[in-house]
């Protein structure tokens, strides 16, 4: 007998999510997932918005590995809230997953919630975690190919953050490649340069993210996944 | 690893629609993959038959049925398939915008048995 579905593998996933989202926006925190490959430099992008933040706002970050918690380590010995998740080999974060660390974190109302993401620009962005916005991270050493290979972790992004702008040259990083197929897969998200050593570009990127942080109202779009 | 979750949350789902049916198994899972998710055919049918094993989905046939992405042009309208490395129009020239098509993730049906 044949029986129909039509429903979203990841359907389960949605709902924690939508329920997180509404949890977090009851209480005026704004979460943003990061996603990015292993070493576009997500880290170094929270540490400098979290400088920047400091005494003006409470901020956590939920550190996503596969393994290890160096990140949440260096985080944490620059006074920055840090809780970390090990998937123990899974290749995203998923809304349980979320769910359980947010019931071991104390986050005053009103924050700034950080979730990086694991080092993978597949997956993560199957995934909502009931983040506001999800941004991408893409370092120009990782070629300007990106948004051409990974057209969902760009679609699926509010903003695009390209960082190592100092390696333009080094790398051969070809800036108008990168941005026409970033206007292909996400015609609305700005780009934003960020040295994430200097902090050059982080001022402008907080700027932008407070602009969304004041509009938002609704939760990070889900992945189409059905017809 | 990427297709392990999925096949599990997959899994999950038909075996619980499987016994609110009181089926006695999941003969055949139908799914559809949109091209661009990256979910590979062999790694959705090796995990799928690893996470059956002992549910009512043991032994099913999974039929993935995937769908072509789609790019639409925004001065003519075309919808076409992306080549590699590309977003471009072939008719104008434009460059093209992603639409919902190859997004796809999704069980469509399943057949059940009903018990002898």
């Amino acid at each position: 007998m044949r029986v129909e579905l039509k429903r979203a593998i990841y359907e389960e996933n949605d709902v924690i999510a939508r329920n997180i989202h509404e949890g977090l926006a009851a209480r005026g925190i704004f979460a943003v997932n990061v996603l990015g490959g292993p070493g576009a430099g997500k880290t170094s992008l929270i540490t400098q918005l979290a400088a920047r933040l400091r005494g003006e706002a409470a901020l956590a970050v939920i550190e996503g590995d596969v393994a290890s918690d160096i990140d949440t380590k260096s985080l944490r010995a620059l006074g920055i809230d840090a809780y970390q998740i090990e998937t123990g080999g899974d290749c995203h974060l998923n809304a349980p997953m979320i769910k359980a660390i947010l019931g071991r974190m104390s986050l005053a109302d009103g924050s700034w919630l950080f979730i990086e993401n694991i080092g993978n620009l597949i997956c993560p962005a199957e995934f909502v975690i009931g983040e506001h916005i999800k941004i991408v991270v893409a370092s120009v050493a990782e070629g300007s190919d990106k948004p051409y290979k990974y057209p969902f972790a760009f679609a699926r992004s509010a903003a695009c953050v390209l960082t190592k702008p100092d390696l333009v040259d080094a790398v051969g990083f070809d800036e108008a490649f990168f941005r026409s197929g970033l206007a292909a897969a996400a015609p609305d998200a700005p780009v934003f340069p960020l040295n994430g050593r200097t902090g050059k570009g982080a001022d402008e990127l907080l700027a932008w993210l407070r602009g969304a942080r004041a509009a938002e109202l609704r939760p990070s779009p889900l992945p189409n996944h059905l017809p | 690893m990427h297709e392990a979750s999925a096949a599990e949350a997959l899994v999950k789902m038909v075996s619980a629609e499987a016994v609110a049916r009181k089926a006695a198994r999941v003969s055949r899972i139908r799914l559809v993959v949109g091209e661009a998710t990256g979910y590979m055919r062999e790694s959705l049918e090796f995990y799928v038959a690893a996470s059956a094993r002992g549910s009512l989905a043991e032994g099913a046939i999974l039929e993935i049925r995937y769908v072509k992405p789609l790019v639409r042009c925004p001065s003519c309208g075309l919808e076409f398939e992306r080549r590699r490395f590309s977003f471009e129009c072939p008719a104008c020239g434009c460059q093209g915008v992603m639409t919902k098509a190859g997004s796809e993730f999704y069980i469509d049906s399943m057949e059940i048995e009903a018990p002898a």
